[in-house]
C-alpha cells in the first residue's frame, strides 16, 4: 500500500472536468484507489461519488493507492494530482 | 410595459419575441415487469443511445461554444457509465421488478438530490446535470425523439431552467437571449449564454403566458421588459448598437499584439481597483495591469487589513493573471478619503497634505504589512511594486531600504519571494524635476497624469469654475511626459503612462513619438486603444 495526501490547488477544486479526468486515470490502474476526505472514503473511480465529495481549493485529501503494480499507479496518479489539481 | 428584475448572467441587449421553451410532459409510470433480465438489457441499450446522442452533441458544441465549454458531455458519458449510476438503476429493476424507466428516474432524483445537498455552489449545480442524463435516458427508453422545436429569427428563450443538452441544441442563429425563472450564474445557462455571446437573465419571476410576447432583454443590469413602449424600444436600440460596436471590436482586436505598421510595440494594460475587476482586464484582453489601486482593501473593513487578507488578495490576483505583469500600487489614501480608523486629521489642502507615501513613510508597520503581503505574494506569479506621491530621492531610497529588510526577513524564514520590479509613480512636478536621479535608483516611471496636471497646473478639477483654465494637453504636461520619458531611456528604464491622458486617443500618435515603452488604461479602452495604435504608421 502507498499513499499521499494533496492539498488542492486548483480554484474549482475538484470540479466536474478533472474528476472525469480522474476517473479515467484511476480506471487505467490496476491498484484499487481510495480518496479520503474527513473520514469520508470513496473509491475513485466513481465518477459520482468523486465530484460528491464537493473537494475545494485548499482542502486535503488523503489517496491511497492499493495493489500489485502499485508502485507505477501511485506515480501515475500522484502526478495527475500535481498536473491537475 | 412590464418589467421584471433578476439576475445578468451575460451582458449585451436583445430586442425580439419570447418563444416558451416546454419540456416534454415527462411523466414516468411504475410499471410492474415480469422479466427484470430483459429491463436490464433495455437500461443498456438506452445507454448505448444516449452515449452516441451525447458523441454528437460534443462534436456540435465542441464547433459552436469551443473544448472547454463541451466537455460536459464528455463529463456526461462518465456519469452514465459510473458503476454507482449503473449499479442502482439495476438494483432498483432487480429488488423492485420496476420498467427500467422508473429505475432510471428514480436513481437520477437521488443522485440529484446528493449533489443539492452540498455545500458547494458549483457542486449544487451538477445536480441538473445528473437530472439531464436521466432524462435523455428517460425519453430514449420511451421511444421519444430527441428534437428541437423549430423557431424563428429574434427569438428570445424563455423557460424554468434549461440543461446543457437544451442550450445547444437550440439553433443558434435565431436565439438572441435566454431568460430562465431559476437557475443562478453557476448554471449552464450562464456558463454556455457567456461562450455564445448571447445575453442571459436568470432567476427572474416572469409569468407563464408570455409566449409570441415582444420583449427587450437587459443582460447588464439583469431587466426583463414584456411588450416595451416605443420610447423603450428606441432607447434599448441605440444601446444595442453600442453594444455590437464593443464586441466587433473585440472581435477584431482581441489576441492581437499592440504594435504600429511599422513594428514599434508598446505594453498595453489596464487599471483597475479591486478583485472583482480581473475578468474586465481579461475579456478586454489587456496585457498585464498597469495599475492595481490597493485601496480597496483599506476600505471595505473597519480596520486595517492583516498581512494575511492582503496576501490572499494579491496572490489571487497574480495567480488570475497567470505570468501576466501586474504592478500594484502602495496604499494611496489621504483625508479626503473617510477611513475613520486611519485617525487622519481633517487637513485644509488633503492634496497637498499627509497621505500616500507620506503615509506609509511615516507609519512604518503599516507599511511593512503591505509590502510583506506583496513580496510574499510576488512568488506566485509576475508582481512589480509601485509607490505614489514622490517629491525626493530620500523617499525612494527609504522604500527600496525597507524593502531589502524584508527581503532579509522573508529569506531567514524560508518564505518565497522574487526578486521584481520596484518603481514610482511620477505625479509630483518635483519628481519630473528629478526624474534623471530618480531613473538611477527604481525600474520603470508610471505617469499619473491627473494629479500631475492638478499639482502643474495648479488647478482643483472639482471645480467647474475652472474648466476655461482647465486644459488637459497642456504643453506643460507634455514637455513633463517627454522629459521623464527621456530621463527614464537615458539610464535605460521603461515608462509608462497609467492617468487618463493615457486613453486619449488623440494623444496616442504624440506618446508614440515620445517614446512611451507602455500604457494603462481602464478596461474597456484596452481594445479601442490597440486599434489606434495599431492604424498608425
Amino acid at each position: 500500500m502507498k499513499e499521499f495526501e494533496y492539498q488542492i490547488k486548483d480554484k474549482l477544486g475538484i470540479h466536474a472536468r478533472p474528476a472525469g479526468m480522474l476517473v479515467k486515470c484511476a480506471k487505467a490502474c490496476t491498484s484499487k484507489i481510495t480518496i479520503t476526505k474527513d473520514e469520508k472514503n470513496v473509491d475513485a473511480t466513481r465518477l459520482l461519488a468523486v465530484m460528491g465529495m464537493a473537494v475545494k481549493q485548499g482542502e486535503t485529501v488523503n489517496v491511497n493507492v492499493t495493489g500489485d503494480n502499485e508502485e507505477q499507479d501511485f506515480d501515475k496518479i500522484h502526478s495527475f494530482f500535481q498536473e491537475n489539481l | 410595459m412590464k418589467c421584471y428584475n433578476g439576475k445578468a448572467a451575460f451582458q449585451g441587449v436583445a430586442i425580439g419575441r419570447i418563444v416558451e421553451f416546454k419540456k416534454e410532459g415527462k411523466l414516468v409510470h411504475r410499471v410492474h415487469i415480469e422479466n427484470p433480465e430483459s429491463e436490464k438489457k433495455r437500461f443498456s441499450s438506452a445507454q448505448a443511445e444516449a452515449m452516441h446522442q451525447l458523441d454528437a452533441l460534443y462534436e456540435k458544441a465542441v464547433k459552436e461554444v469551443g473544448e472547454t465549454n463541451a466537455a460536459i458531455f464528455e463529463v456526461h458519458k462518465m456519469m452514465l457509465e459510473d458503476d454507482d449510476y449503473v449499479e442502482s438503476v439495476e438494483n432498483i429493476i432487480d429488488e423492485q421488478s420496476v420498467n427500467a424507466e422508473y429505475a432510471v428516474a428514480a436513481t437520477g432524483d437521488n443522485f440529484s438530490q446528493m449533489f443539492a445537498a452540498t455545500n458547494d455552489a458549483y457542486m449544487k449545480e451538477r445536480a441538473s446535470d445528473v437530472k439531464d442524463i436521466s432524462e435523455r435516458l428517460v425519453r430514449i427508453l420511451s421511444g421519444k425523439s430527441d428534437d428541437s422545436a423549430g423557431i424563428s429569427a429574434g427569438s428570445i428563450i424563455v423557460a424554468d431552467d434549461l440543461a446543457p443538452s437544451e442550450t445547444v441544441q437550440l439553433d443558434k442563429s435565431k436565439v438572441v437571449a435566454f431568460v430562465t425563472r431559476e437557475g443562478s450564474t453557476n448554471s449552464h445557462t450562464a456558463i454556455l449564454a457567456r461562450t455564445m455571446n448571447i445575453p442571459a437573465i436568470v432567476n427572474v419571476p416572469v409569468p407563464n403566458n408570455l409566449d409570441g410576447k415582444t420583449a427587450i432583454v437587459n443582460g447588464m443590469d439583469g431587466t426583463v421588459f414584456i411588450e416595451p413602449d416605443e420610447k423603450t424600444i428606441a432607447d434599448y436600440k441605440d444601446l444595442q448598437q453600442q453594444e455590437v460596436e464593443k464586441q466587433n471590436l473585440l472581435q477584431e482586436y482581441k489576441g492581437k499584439p499592440t504594435v504600429t505598421k511599422s513594428g514599434k510595440r508598446i505594453n498595453l494594460y489596464a487599471n483597475i481597483g479591486g478583485v472583482s475587476d480581473l475578468s474586465a482586464v481579461l475579456q478586454n484582453d489587456a496585457s498585464g495591469i498597469g495599475l492595481f489601486r490597493s485601496e480597496f482593501l483599506y476600505l471595505q473593513e473597519d480596520n486595517y487589513p492583516s498581512e494575511e487578507t492582503q496576501f490572499h488578495a494579491y496572490k489571487q490576483v497574480v495567480e488570475t493573471m497567470a505570468g501576466k505583469k501586474v504592478i500594484i500600487r502602495t496604499l494611496d489614501i489621504g483625508a479626503d478619503k473617510k477611513i475613520d480608523y486611519f485617525g487622519l486629521d481633517k487637513e485644509e489642502n488633503p492634496a497637498l497634505g499627509y497621505r500616500a507615501l507620506r503615509i506609509c513613510l511615516t507609519r512604518e508597520e503599516l507599511f511593512k504589512t503591505q509590502l510583506r503581503a506583496l513580496l510574499r505574494a510576488s512568488a506566485y506569479g509576475n508582481l512589480a511594486i509601485m509607490v505614489p506621491m514622490v517629491v525626493s530621492l530620500w523617499e525612494v531610497q527609504k522604500v527600496k531600504q525597507l524593502i531589502c529588510e524584508l527581503k532579509t526577513e522573508l529569506k531567514e524564514a524560508e518564505i518565497p519571494f522574487k526578486d521584481i520590479e520596484f518603481g514610482v509613480m511620477i505625479e509630483t512636478p518635483a519628481s519630473v524635476m528629478i526624474a534623471d536621479d530618480l531613473a538611477q535608483e527604481v525600474d520603470f516611471f508610471s505617469i499619473g497624469t491627473n494629479d500631475l496636471t492638478q499639482y502643474t497646473l495648479a488647478i482643483d478639477r472639482q471645480n467647474p469654475k475652472l474648466d476655461v483654465f482647465y486644459n488637459p494637453h497642456h504643453p506643460a504636461i507634455l514637455k513633463m511626459i517627454q522629459m521623464v520619458i527621456d530621463a527614464a531611456h537615458k539610464h535605460h528604464i521603461w515608462a509608462g503612462i497609467c492617468g487618463e491622458l493615457g486613453a486619449d486617443l488623440e494623444l496616442t500618435q504624440s506618446f508614440l513619438e515620445m517614446g512611451i515603452d507602455e500604457l494603462s488604461v481602464s478596461p474597456p479602452m484596452v481594445l479601442p486603444i490597440r486599434r489606434k495604435i495599431c492604424e498608425l504608421d
